[in-house]
């Protein structure tokens, strides 16, 4: 059911919100083996049905999202609940607040069903690096489900619950999205307030959202985006109601296909599908045409760089002095945060912490993390003049479809290239989409990324829009 | 040969904000462990920091008074380093883009007045504490106290152009009575609130190249920077007359031992991988922000120690003085304004009132005597209705009574005798008790008069208008 159906429904009282919540809770027992939950709230989420159908029969209103069942990425806090990111060093820390987007929802009366799994701090595009073990594909369980938001991504595939948030990096909602079928969307830097999601790369970060539907993404992104005045870095620009501009028309759509996407490494089934949706989409009046993106090349050095640095910084706060794990048996000071830092992160987060340090030292600075901001703020341009010709820029999400499990992990480098797509959009602060474009012959699922510039989330629901339209 | 130090100094000083740099907690100093903390100055995973505008405007006060460049794009930068009361693993500083450059301060030295190159003013955030030696505090075991984490200070790093420990002294003295008279700190040393650390080298006069330097820590007192600077530079010149070479290092002053230690290796070899803070915007003073700013920057003391010199035409050193301090400067003006005689005010200020706040250790806006009832009290001296010692006694009582000043000296029957006739009555007394001086006076031995005053004085009990007395005694001699 869409969002907009249950709020039909629930108010009707033609369905039942504590039924709804059995049905998710049932679905997360059936498929507990794709390990797509850290913990599940089941006593709270049918708590809170109770609660929100008796304010429903006492005649009051208790918001937009009334009994949309979400599943939160388990970075992002909920007062009095653990965020353990998947980590050791997290795992029995409680958040003492909500983060504000967790705020926004609560009181749009949303019901939270669990915390969902992901690579640990959200390093990684597969979900394979957390504490609590891999996340399975739902279409087929030996493969990944994409990540590193790969929990909240199976937890929308099989039914868990309406929609989900995950946090996006480089790709980490994009890319399980492709992965699973589903729709996700980065927001635009600045668009969703991280007050409350666990940093990795905070100039990188932003919460975003999986749904079954572009039109549910919206209903969603629409009640956490706006500024907070807890984030300096959420900005003031207002948000449009997407429900009603999200129909508009969208024939004289100018659309530009880098070619730097489209060539060697992307799987050919999957450059036809994007391409057939494209020529659909000029069949029916948009003006689609190839350009050059050619610092394109440089996105993925880059986007390692940044994120690792600013990673070693954020992350140096897990000491074992205030909470969380802290390593027994120590005789020092320096020995305890060695022990602690060694035994409490997984290795891909050490891994990405040492890189970080080591690009920020004395001596490497300009050459690295001073170089890469200087190709970043190119990459930026070079986007922002594409998008003085285009209206949005579609690209596959992903060079292929779900890999299997254990595949890449030994491999950190092909791994990295994984977010060879999405990383740009990150880096240049502008918002993108997965939109699902189709069965691969290997039976999996792949996506189409659209982007499009800051603040013009709507664009991008306009076109999910139509190409939904065009696919049923 | 001779030698000569060459000092820089790096202040930090606390600011006198109501809540702290990036959250909303108190900074009220002495409350219990960690009860002024919150999830954002305890560096929980997924908060954030907002920057209080408070301290952008104070950092902008001082680098006006000091003739600063004030930058008016600013940016934050990371500070990296492990430590336990550093709860985020970094400190919020600034790096590459201080707000304040290329200033000033003027000191006074024996050769004259002498500038000071600022090099630069920076905002930042203050750690917490280790807790070691409190009774609840097991042996083994180190605590930390996060209600000083997140205080804002401003880091004040001079040029390398002081010259002398008393050099040094001066300019920390100019230094905190600025921040002072700006409002910005409490400038306590002892407390903690202003805080300072030197580099100091050696090298022959006439020299143009530095010498290694050393750094030097912990100095809790403006005794202690004079102390440690003096033992330093005589340790640093023993070397190089001993043709031995100085160790670049970081000393700790031991005020105790009254030596310089070096610090241990492993604490001193930091790389901070600075790195601009991606969790705040660039703050941006625009010129509205800015204009505003300056309109709130107070008079200055050497514009008010100039000012007071011409306004009130008093000597050079009482000005020094009751300048030194704006709450002093203030409260004499507040007198001032009622009360014309200038110097009788500084009198009382820098007698009296001086005396009262030394001995009961409060500043003069403790003072019970608020400058209305101190004028009333000088007017009362000048229209004769107490005599000056009187008077005294009266501004002793007012201390520890709340009343006027004429409830005061009726309370204590202190009002002076001025009626001519009732004095007379005394001084007729006196002259038939008193034969043989009364002798001696009229056989040329005048002296004697001062014995005579006394005695009508005690017969008045001190309340007969002395010169009243003075005056009917010698006619009543000389008749």
């Amino acid at each position: 059911m869409q969002i907009s159906d249950i709020q039909k429904a629930v108010r009707q009282q033609k369905t039942s919100i504590s039924r709804r919540v059995e049905e998710a809770l049932k679905k997360i027992e059936q498929n507990s083996h794709l390990n797509a939950f850290t913990q599940v709230f089941a006593d709270q989420a049918r708590e809170r049905a109770q609660q929100l159908e008796e304010q429903l029969s006492a005649g009051k209103n208790p918001g937009p999202l009334t009994g949309v069942i979400m599943a939160i990425k388990d970075n992002i806090n909920i007062a009095g609940q653990r965020t353990t990111c998947a980590s050791k060093i997290l795992e029995n820390f409680v958040s003492p607040f909500d983060a504000t987007v967790i705020q926004r929802l609560r009181e749009a009366g949303a019901i939270f069903i669990g915390k969902t799994n992901m690579d640990e701090f959200a390093m990684g595009s597969s979900s394979e690096n957390s504490y609590f073990g891999s996340v399975k594909n739902p279409l087929n369980p030996d493969y990944v489900a994409g990540g590193s938001s790969g929990g909240s991504a199976v937890a929308v595939a099989i039914g868990a619950c309406d929609a989900a948030l995950g946090s996006e990096t480089g790709g980490s909602i994009r890319q399980p999205a492709s992965f699973t079928g589903l729709v996700g969307i980065k927001p635009t830097y600045g668009r969703v307030s991280r007050y409350g999601l666990v940093a990795y790369a905070s100039s990188l970060d932003q919460i975003g959202v999986f749904a079954r539907t572009v039109q549910d993404t919206a209903a969603i992104l629409q009640i956490i985006a706006g500024h907070d005045e807890k984030d300096s870095t959420s900005a003031e620009v207002e948000v449009v109601d997407y429900a009603t501009t999200i129909n508009r028309d969208f024939k004289e759509l100018k659309i530009g296909l880098p070619k730097q996407y489209f060539a060697d490494g992307l799987d050919a089934e999957i450059r036809e599908g994007i391409l057939k949706i494209t020529n659909e989409l000029a069949k029916q009046g948009a003006n689609v045409e190839e350009f050059d993106l050619p610092l394109t090349r440089y996105a993925i050095a880059t986007y390692y760089i940044i994120a690792t640095a600013e990673a070693s910084s954020n992350l140096a706060r897990y000491d074992g002095v205030r909470y969380g794990f802290r390593a027994p048996e120590v005789d020092d000071l320096q020995e305890m945060y060695a022990s602690t830092r060694s035994k409490g992160f997984g290795k891909e987060v050490k891994r990405r912490i040492l890189l970080g340090t080591y690009v920020l030292s004395a001596g490497y600075y300009d050459a690295y993390y001073k170089k890469a901001m200087q190709v970043r703020r190119l990459i930026k341009e070079e986007l922002n003049n594409a998008f003085k010709k285009y209206d949005v820029i579609v690209t596959p999400t992903t060079p292929t479809t779900a890999f299997k499990l254990g595949e890449k992990i030994s491999d950190p480098l092909t791994m990295y290239l994984m977010d060879i797509y999405t990383v740009t959009a990150n880096l240049a602060g502008i918002c993108a989409i997965n939109l699902p474009a189709g069965k691969h012959s290997n039976g999996l699922p792949f996506g189409l990324q659209a982007m499009a510039p800051a603040f013009r989330e709507e664009r991008l629901f306009q076109l999910g829009a139509t190409i939904e339209r065009m696919q049923s | 040969m001779e030698y000569e130090a060459i000092i820089g100094l790096e202040v930090h000083t606390q600011l006198l904000t109501e809540t702290k740099i990036f959250c909303g907690c108190s900074t009220k100093f002495g409350a219990e462990p960690n009860s002024q903390t919150c999830p954002v100055c305890l560096g929980m995973p997924g908060v954030l920091p907002v920057l209080n505008k408070k301290v952008v405007e104070f950092a902008v006060l001082l680098g006006l008074a000091t003739n600063c460049q004030i930058r008016r794009s600013n940016r934050f930068a990371r500070k990296n380093y492990f430590y336990p009361d550093l709860p985020k693993g970094y400190q919020i500083s600034q790096f590459e883009e201080p707000i304040c450059e290329n200033g000033y301060l003027e000191i006074e030295t024996e050769q004259g007045k002498k500038r000071i190159g600022l090099i630069r003013i920076h905002m930042e955030e203050d750690a917490g504490k280790s807790v070691h030696d409190e009774s609840y505090v097991e042996a083994n075991e180190t605590l930390i106290d996060l209600n000083r984490c997140g205080v804002p200070l401003l880091e004040i790093v001079s040029a390398p152009d002081i010259r002398s420990p008393q050099e040094a002294h001066a300019y920390l003295t100019q230094l905190r009575q600025l921040v002072r008279y700006l409002g910005i700190s409490d400038g306590n040393m002892e407390e903690g609130s202003f805080r300072c650390d030197a580099n100091i080298s050696v090298r022959p006069v006439g020299q143009q190249k530095f010498g290694t330097r050393t750094e030097l820590k912990n100095m809790n007192s403006f005794a202690h920077v004079q102390k440690a600077l003096e033992y330093e530079i005589e340790r640093q010149t023993e070397l190089l007359k001993d043709g031995k070479s100085v160790e670049q290092q970081t000393l700790l002053w031991d005020a105790e031992k009254n030596i310089a230690q070096p610090m241990r290796g492993k604490e001193e070899s930091h790389d901070y991988r600075y790195f601009p803070e991606p969790d705040l915007v660039p703050v941006h003073i625009d010129v509205a922000w800015f204009d505003k700013i300056k309109q709130s920057l107070p008079e200055l003391p050497q514009e008010k120690f100039e000012r007071f010199l011409n306004q009130y035409q008093l000597p050079e050193y009482d000005v020094r003085l009751l300048t030194e301090n704006r709450e002093v400067a203030d409260y004499f003006e507040k007198v001032a304004a009622l009360f014309d005689d200038f110097k009788m005010i500084s009198n009382w200020m820098l007698g009296e009132i001086a005396r009262v706040l030394n001995e009961q250790k409060i500043s003069i806006n403790q003072l019970p005597l608020k400058p209305d009832k101190l004028a009333d009290l000088l007017q009362a001296i000048r229209k004769k209705v107490v005599s000056t010692s009187a008077a005294k006694k009266v501004f002793d009582f007012l201390l520890s009574n709340d009343l006027s000043v004429e409830q005061a000296i009726e309370k204590l029957g202190l009002k002076q005798i001025s009626d001519e006739s009732e004095i007379e009555q005394f001084v007729e007394r006196v002259i038939a008790q008193h034969p043989a001086e009364v002798e001696s006076f009229k056989a040329g031995k005048t002296k004697v008069i001062g014995f005579l005053v006394g005695q009508v004085m005690k017969l008045s009990r001190g309340k007969a208008n002395p010169q009243l007395v003075n005056q009917l005694l010698q006619k009543k001699l000389k008749a």
